[in-house]
């Protein structure tokens, strides 16, 4: 066993209603959806965002598309029109939640998921007038 | 026989631009989503100033766009662009055909969303008595005066419009999915309690509401992989009688249609994805079934509903303050302690000016503004090479708000080293109004009565 951060194993997807976000958590497969339904529980959700998240956390499953939505009550400082916080939105709170760290069994400790190449990009930015 | 929605527009904000790529391609339907509950609010500041405004302002832009495929016959158009004024933006709709020369096209505007003109009877009579629906407080807890206050409508109006011959139908505060139910109901001819599909319909409705949401924008998965993402892929879906469709989008597009694009979208803001609440059924997401067909074609199937509830969703918004922010850039070494202390220091100088703040907000920018007490702390000896500080505040009028944002500027050249800088320009100091908003429940049975079609000929 080892401790690995969910952004190896799965993506993320998050968005507001009110006062409350949303935040979808897809896994890559059958073994890491099984593994986040056991480890990824909403007390452990509540604790990873303290004092952002105000009130509870609820865990909704979608094993048809092996994902979890965890619906976090009392966590974008108000809500949109009302928060001061730059991401009022909770847009964000995706990446927040794949930072956490679980425990992987041995067969899935080396999951890496791949890092961004971004070399399009920056070949169109070296053809921009700069200076 | 299948029936082609397009997904034109995901926000206010969104391009109108994205109508000639869809009509190129050919869709029975253009649906045009515009609201969100921040959208409610910035119409309503809007309104607030010129009582013809609270309806999308972009709307003459997109019927522009749309109105010579609307003429041939071989598109319409269903937005709820209406906003908190569906009367103004159909104004707005007669006036851009009229610009343009046309004549012929039908105009519906659905109107029963609004509940401000009757709210004190409709807090007093529907069950829940206007409670909040995330915190359970009661109505009587909204502070002052609610500044809008509109039911989330549903499919049957728009399917109504559609069977009286419109060619461009504007909602106020229809369901962003409802929109897209709206026609197929009126082209399947679903009933009102075909459950399973209604909710086929609400599940394709959601999947292109957000327009590239489902076809590889904000997508988790390897995003820079996504083929050309300057062309933003405006989604299109193909729904057949009994509720199946093909999700895909523009083959002259960018963008990526496949299940994993479709299943980031398909959990956005549901809350439980096997009860999805939408007016006129509730869906069970988790029910779906998805096939990557290849060439960024998803085929949906299986979904299941249930009968819906007896009550709307209603949105009410109450003013809530006045907000100012600003942000100062400090550099290695000691940025975030820089920062810090600059933050103190104008939080003191506010309190000696006599400014009464409600709330103040510091994020540290570069160390942990987003992700706040998820982000672990530096491992010792790493200092980030540069931090902002990010200072908004509140305060319940808008003169103190903006005298809070000037007692920044004197620190210039009395703050820790090396300066104010990062300020950018444009440091007007404007303040915003706040709005708390207040989602609620309304018993069905004190709208539907108020729902009244118009159709204008042009």
């Amino acid at each position: 066993m080892m401790r690995l951060a969910l952004r190896e194993l799965c993506g993320y997807r998050a968005g507001d209603k009110g006062d409350t976000a949303d935040v979808a958590l897809f896994a890559d497969d059958d073994d890491v959806y099984a593994l986040v339904v056991r480890e990824v529980t909403a007390a452990r959700v509540k604790a990873h965002f303290g004092s952002m998240v105000l009130g509870g956390v609820e865990r909704y499953e979608a094993p048809n598309v092996r994902a979890l939505n965890f619906v976090m009550r009392g966590a974008l400082g108000g809500g949109g029109p009302r928060s001061l916080r730059a991401d009022n939105l909770g847009k964000t709170l995706g990446g927040a939640l794949v930072r956490l760290e679980i425990e992987v069994p041995d067969k899935l400790a080396a999951r890496r998921r791949p890092r961004p190449d971004v070399a399009w990009a920056d070949a169109i930015l070296a053809t921009l007038p700069r200076r | 026989m299948s029936i082609r929605l397009g997904g034109g527009q995901g926000f206010y904000g969104d391009t109108p631009r994205a109508v000639e790529g869809l009509l190129a391609e050919g869709v029975d339907y253009l649906c045009l989503e515009a609201l969100a509950e921040l959208t409610l609010a910035i119409l309503q500041k809007d309104r607030a100033r010129d009582e013809s405004l609270g309806y999308t302002r972009d709307l003459p832009r997109y019927l522009a766009a749309a109105i010579p495929a609307v003429l041939d016959g071989s598109t319409k158009v269903i937005t709820n662009a209406g906003g908190i004024n569906p009367r103004g933006a159909a104004h707005a709709a007669v006036e851009t055909a009229r610009r343009l020369g046309v004549s012929g096209l039908k105009i519906a505007t659905v109107l029963g969303d609004d509940l401000m003109s009757r709210l004190g009877s409709v807090r007093d009579e529907t069950a829940g008595g206007l409670a909040n629906m995330e915190t359970g407080e009661p109505c009587d807890s909204l502070g002052t005066d609610p500044l809008f206050a509109a039911a989330y409508l549903g499919a049957f109006p728009i399917a109504d419009a559609l069977a009286q011959g419109a060619d461009i139908v504007i909602t106020g505060r229809v369901a962003d999915a409802a929109l897209f139910l709206g026609p197929l109901v009126h082209e399947h001819g679903w009933a009102r309690d075909d459950w399973d599909r209604l909710a086929a319909g609400i599940l394709v409705g959601h999947l292109l509401e957000c327009s590239g949401q489902v076809a590889g924008g904000n997508f988790s998965g390897e995003w820079w992989t996504i083929p050309e993402p300057w062309k933003l892929p405006y989604p299109i879906a193909e729904v057949d009688a009994d509720g199946a469709a093909v999700i895909t989008k523009p083959a002259a597009s960018g963008g990526r249609v496949d299940v994993d694009t479709v299943r980031h979208q398909l959990l956005y803001e549901v809350h439980d994805p096997a009860a999805y609440f939408a007016p006129d059924v509730v869906a069970d997401f988790s029910s779906a079934h998805f096939e990557d067909l290849g060439g960024d074609r998803v085929r949906v199937s299986g979904v299941r509903g249930r009968p819906a509830t007896g009550t709307y969703k209603a949105l009410l918004a109450h003013h809530a303050g006045w907000a100012g922010e600003t942000r100062v850039a400090f550099s290695w070494p000691d940025a975030p302690e820089k920062a810090r202390a600059t933050a103190a220091i104008l939080a003191k100088r506010v309190e000696m000016a006599g400014l009464e703040v409600q709330e103040w907000c510091f994020e540290e920018w570069g160390v942990r503004a987003l992700g706040g007490p998820t982000v672990p702390p530096l491992p010792e000896g790493v200092e980030p090479s540069e931090c902002v500080m990010r200072v908004a505040w509140r305060c319940d009028d808008e003169r103190t708000a903006t005298a809070v944002g000037r007692e920044l500027v004197p620190l210039a050249l009395s703050a820790p080293p090396a300066g104010l800088t990062g300020m950018g320009r444009g440091m007007a100091g404007g303040v915003t109004e706040l709005l708390g908003i207040w989602p609620t429940l309304v018993d069905k049975a004190l709208v539907d009565p108020h729902v009244t079609i118009t159709i204008e000929e042009v």
